[in-house]
């Protein structure tokens, strides 16, 4: 019963905590000032809101969201290094 | 929480401090990315969230579903892995975008480009 | 013939062991749909490894990787909290800067290496590497002293990678 409510307090607090640290990316994202800013920020996101949904998957106990989490990390990491090549050239495809 | 009771105690007091550390360390890395000034100091703040601060939450899940036995640890090693080896080549490429771009502008702030003059393409 | 063939089906045994492994343990099952799947997984990506071209990797002392490991991620851990600290606690008399390191290492997957490491650890990032001249071009959060850095990145990270690859 103790370990229960330890594990599911602290899982609130590092809900609310990740939740809130989509903030700083979110705001870089939609201020910039500058592209290179945005995208760091976007990359930052999704490694937030990954590690969202692990502690999503802690509480449920269920396989669904580390699956999702393992396809936001191929996503975000193709997507930053698109974006990176757009910056440097000003278009995706040479 | 699904068979989180049947947990012992010594389990569940470190996995919550390692979730709670974890998110910690995201949230300090999120507001690094919001107060640090230039965009080259910015750039280091995402590192915290993406090394000790994803390692500290996939170790705790790691040791919460070994402990309660329901599945293989695949995933969390999967995503470490990921993660690990491919933050550090977005930054690097965010990185060197962005210097690209500074220079093209004649940014004061950033160094010339190294020994050679800047090729004409 | 039956070896060129072999060699061409498997140019890299090692990658496509691990693909298969990899996959069977994200299915959770050992029937022969997955096995078949996992298999034709595992032998396109040899092959697409194989249409890369990637040098050759040598590795001289495996133990030291180990080692090199292990101080990376002590370093990794005290870089952390350093930055955490320089953002929760913003100190006036810090100041961020770029620095040069001269870099003896020109291996590749050396060079990746080094970079990995660099950018992985909060306070530094790589920036650019010039390789005429084997100059690395390096943003510190927490600049005090330019040689230290210097003499940090060529003693604890780059003498081990050379030792490692070369």
């Amino acid at each position: 019963m103790m370990s229960q409510m330890i594990l599911s307090w602290s899982l609130l607090v590092a809900q609310v905590m990740l939740g809130l640290a989509m903030f700083g990316p979110l705001w870089r994202v939609l201020r910039g000032p500058r592209a290179q800013d945005r995208v760091v920020g976007l990359d930052t996101l999704y490694v937030t809101g990954m590690l969202l949904l692990l502690t999503f998957g802690i509480r449920s106990g269920t396989v669904i969201y580390f699956e999702a989490a393992l396809v936001i990390a191929l996503l975000g990491f193709v997507s930053t290094a698109a974006l990176a090549k757009f910056l440097m050239r000003g278009e995706v495809m040479e | 929480m699904s068979g989180a009771a049947e947990l012992p105690l010594f389990v569940a007091i470190p996995v919550a401090i390692l979730l709670v550390l974890g998110a910690g360390l995201s949230l300090a890395g999120s507001i690094g990315l919001l107060r640090l000034k230039s965009f080259y100091e910015r750039v280091h703040a995402p590192t915290i969230g993406t090394s000790y601060g994803l390692g500290s939450v996939l170790l705790a899940s790691m040791i919460f579903f070994s402990v309660l036995q329901t599945r293989l640890v695949v995933h969390e090693v999967l995503i470490g892995i990921l993660v690990v080896v491919t933050t550090p080549v977005t930054l690097m490429l965010v990185t060197r975008a962005a210097l690209h771009r500074d220079r093209l502008e004649g940014n004061p702030e950033v160094p010339p480009p190294l020994s050679r003059p800047p090729e004409q393409d | 013939m039956s070896r060129r063939l072999l060699r061409w089906v498997l140019p890299h045994p090692i990658l496509s062991a691990w693909l298969w492994l990899m996959w069977l343990l994200l299915e959770q099952s050992a029937r022969p749909g997955p096995l078949l799947v996992g298999l034709v997984v595992a032998l396109l990506g040899g092959r697409a490894m194989a249409m890369l071209q990637p040098q050759r990797v040598r590795i001289r002392r495996p133990g030291l990787i180990l080692k090199l490991a292990g101080a990376v991620l002590v370093d990794v851990a005290r870089s952390n909290l350093a930055v955490a600290l320089v953002v929760l606690k913003p100190r006036p008399e810090r100041h961020a800067g770029f620095i040069r390191v001269p870099l003896a290492l020109r291996n590749p997957n050396a060079l990746a290496a080094l970079a990995c490491i660099m950018t992985a650890t909060p306070g530094t990032a790589w920036v650019e590497f010039d390789v005429e001249d084997g100059e690395l071009l390096l943003h510190v959060l927490d600049l005090v002293d330019e040689a230290d850095w210097v003499r940090i990145v060529k003693d604890r990270y780059e003498q081990p990678l050379l030792e490692i690859f070369q």
